[in-house]
């Protein structure tokens, strides 16, 4: 149920982390991380995942396989 | 270490007291000769400052004595339509006049590190391109951080007059950290200028806030007005929490831009336009572009070439997008020039770099000691009687120019007009060695005068001592498009080298003021032409050194 940055490609740029409908990003050691527990994949907020729509560098906001995909909760 | 804002600030003298400003002013300038004649000018008085003024303000925009109606510029494109206010807020500012950027220092502090676009000449691991030299990485502050360095800087370095945040991303898509060093700022020392820069997608919402900041110049980087272009510059755009992609994102940013160019006119926010000249795509365009932004009221358009190499990582620089020759670039300008003042000493942001080039200080200003500084004391008093003696040292130059220029009325007017480099670290005066060049600056002279066209990067000749032979060539094909060549200072083996590629070497000026010089060297040039000792020839196209300029200190 989450998206994940892989940290090798982010920048360190901050864009992706006042973005987050649910504060789910913040930094560490320059790069940025994503806890999987807040991200809905912004699911109910937006259309497109924020973190990817504004992160400069492709493929840097990823799905993580390693949680089920987040369902809304009605 | 990167090159950071302070690298090339010019000063070696440390925090001051008042009284000890005069031995210092010659020590730094090693030149006992400012001092003198400083008093000289101001115990003879035989002009009043404001008429002294008035002959900069006139001076300034085409960099041609108004004198006898001989400007090189065109009646409208000259300062005449520069408003007082305006050439009052531009005045001191290192980007904007020429007259100050040879005294005065801007700095920049990264603080803003997101963006919102993306350009096709940037890679994000980079600072933004359109301020930023291409290829560079600043280290990234807090607020906090940079208004501490800042007050540190300013106190120890008294050119330093602008604060500019451009960067490494926009600073209007990180408005909260942008804004909240602005306020530090203003709050200790209400006299530094600040300035931002911005890409303008989210300029109109912040225009209100940049007004009430007193923020007084923006400089937006406007490089089309027709998204049929835009789409090939701009990949995409963050636009309401979308990522928008092709025509429609060059439509919405080219719309945002314009609406924020005239939202900024209204509030009285000076605003200068940035283009970058990217040959094939919108070279073209640019004039159309130049008539966009004058007609929304900005004062200054400045046209930057493309940098663009491989190892930029950029889309331009992997499909290998060329950047405009040294004449490709000029000719643009030239015919931008009738229509509004153009900027032709910028140097993407270099202000803080050649203008005052000296010593490297930015290893007494890392994050590590400023944050070890336990409180800043700011020096309002050094700087100001720093900043007056400069006024004095400036009125000093335009003065001497004229006194050039007034042999210049009974020669005969020629057509001819020659391209000069000049070595210089600023002070406007031709006084560096020509092996610790790192950019020359361009001046062109003719009978209607002298004026300052560009700068022009080259690898450092000289390096540790010796003159490295591979690097002279690549001296050579930078102001391969000059007659002269003016330093202070020149080796045997480079003098041989540059005559036998057309140029003279002259280091008779040595420490004398630049277009003073300058127009001294046209009348003999034309002397010359006259009696048949020389031939005339038009010189051939020179080389915009591509690629960083990342060199460590
Ligand atoms: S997908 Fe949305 S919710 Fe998840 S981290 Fe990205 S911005 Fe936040
Ligand atoms: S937007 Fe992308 S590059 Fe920037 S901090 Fe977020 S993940 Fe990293
Ligand atoms: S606006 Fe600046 S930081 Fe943003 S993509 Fe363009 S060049 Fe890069």
């Amino acid at each position: 149920m989450a998206y994940k940055i892989i940290a090798s490609q982010c920048t360190g740029c901050s864009a992706c982390e006042p973005e987050c409908p649910n504060v789910a990003i913040r930094e560490k050691n320059g790069v940025f991380i994503i806890d999987p527990k807040k991200c809905s994949e912004c699911i109910g907020y937006f259309d497109d995942p924020q973190c990817v729509a504004v992160c400069p560098v492709d493929v840097t906001c990823v799905i993580d396989n390693a949680y089920p995909r987040y369902v809304a909760t009605a | 270490m990167y090159l950071t804002d302070l690298k090339y600030i010019f000063i070696s003298g440390m925090v001051l007291a008042y009284k000890l400003v005069s031995d210092f002013i010659s020590a730094t300038f090693n030149q006992g000769r400012f001092m003198q004649v400083h008093t000289e000018q101001l115990n003879t008085g035989s002009e009043p400052l404001t008429a002294l003024l008035e002959k900069i303000a006139d001076h300034k925009g085409c960099g041609t004595s108004s004198e006898g109606g001989k400007s090189s510029c065109g009646s409208s494109g000259g300062p005449a339509d520069m408003a007082p206010e305006v050439w009052e807020k531009v005045k001191n500012h290192p980007c904007y006049s020429e007259e100050a950027h040879h005294h005065y220092a801007r700095m920049h502090v990264a603080v803003a590190p997101a963006c919102n676009i993306q350009c096709n000449y940037c890679n994000r691991k980079y600072d933004c391109a359109n301020e930023s030299r291409p290829g560079v990485v600043s280290e990234k502050l807090t607020p906090e951080q940079a208004a501490k360095k800042v007050l540190a800087v300013a106190s120890a370095i008294p050119q330093m007059t602008v604060l500019g945040i451009a960067g490494p991303g926009d600073p209007l898509a990180n408005p909260a950290k942008t804004f909240k060093t602005f306020e530090l700022i203003a709050k200790t020392a209400p006299d530094i200028k600040l300035c931002l820069s911005t890409n303008g997608l989210s300029l109109p919402e912040h225009v209100e806030t940049i007004k009430a900041f007193n923020v007084d110049h923006v400089t937006i980087t406007i490089n089309m007005v027709d998204p049929e272009v835009g789409q090939h510059i701009y990949p995409w755009i963050f636009w309401k929490n979308k990522r928008v992609t092709g025509i429609e994102a060059a439509r919405i940013l080219s719309e945002q831009q314009l609406l924020g160019l005239e939202m900024l006119t209204a509030a009285g926010v000076l605003a200068k336009i940035n283009s970058v000249m990217i040959p094939g795509i919108n070279d073209k365009h640019l004039v159309e572009v130049n008539k966009a932004v004058k007609s929304r009221g900005a004062f200054l358009h400045n046209i930057m070439p493309l940098i663009s190499a491989p190892e930029h990582g950029t889309v331009f620089g992997l499909n290998g997008q060329r950047g405009p020759s040294a004449q490709e670039l000029k000719a643009l300008q030239d015919s931008c020039e009738g229509d509004m003042n153009m900027m032709r000493h910028c140097r993407q942001c270099r202000a803080d770099a050649v203008g005052l080039l000296g010593e490297d200080r930015s290893a007494e200003f890392t994050t590590g000691k400023i944050d070890e500084m336990s409180e800043v004391v700011y020096d309002a008093a050094t700087r100001k009687a720093y900043q007056e003696l400069v006024e004095a040292e400036r009125m000093e130059k335009v003065a001497a120019k004229e006194a050039a220029m007034a042999g210049m009325a009974d020669a005969d007017v020629s057509d001819i007009k020659i391209l000069i480099a000049v070595a210089t670290k600023g002070q406007g005066r031709v006084n560096e060695h020509f092996g610790h060049v790192s950019e020359f600056q361009i001046y062109e002279v003719g009978s209607a005068g002298s004026k300052f066209v560009g700068h022009r990067r080259v690898d450092l000749y000289c390096q540790g001592g010796f003159g490295e032979e591979e690097t002279l060539p690549s001296v050579v094909r930078a102001i391969n498009d000059c007659h002269a060549v003016f330093v202070a200072k020149i080796g045997g083996c480079p003098r041989d080298e540059l005559k036998q590629a057309g140029i003279d070497p002259v280091d008779r000026f040595a420490h004398e003021f630049i277009e003073e010089s300058a127009i001294t060297y046209f009348k003999e040039y034309l002397e010359k032409v006259r009696s048949h000792e020389v031939d005339h020839v038009t010189r051939g196209d020179a080389d915009i050194r591509q690629g960083a300029y990342v060199s460590a200190a």
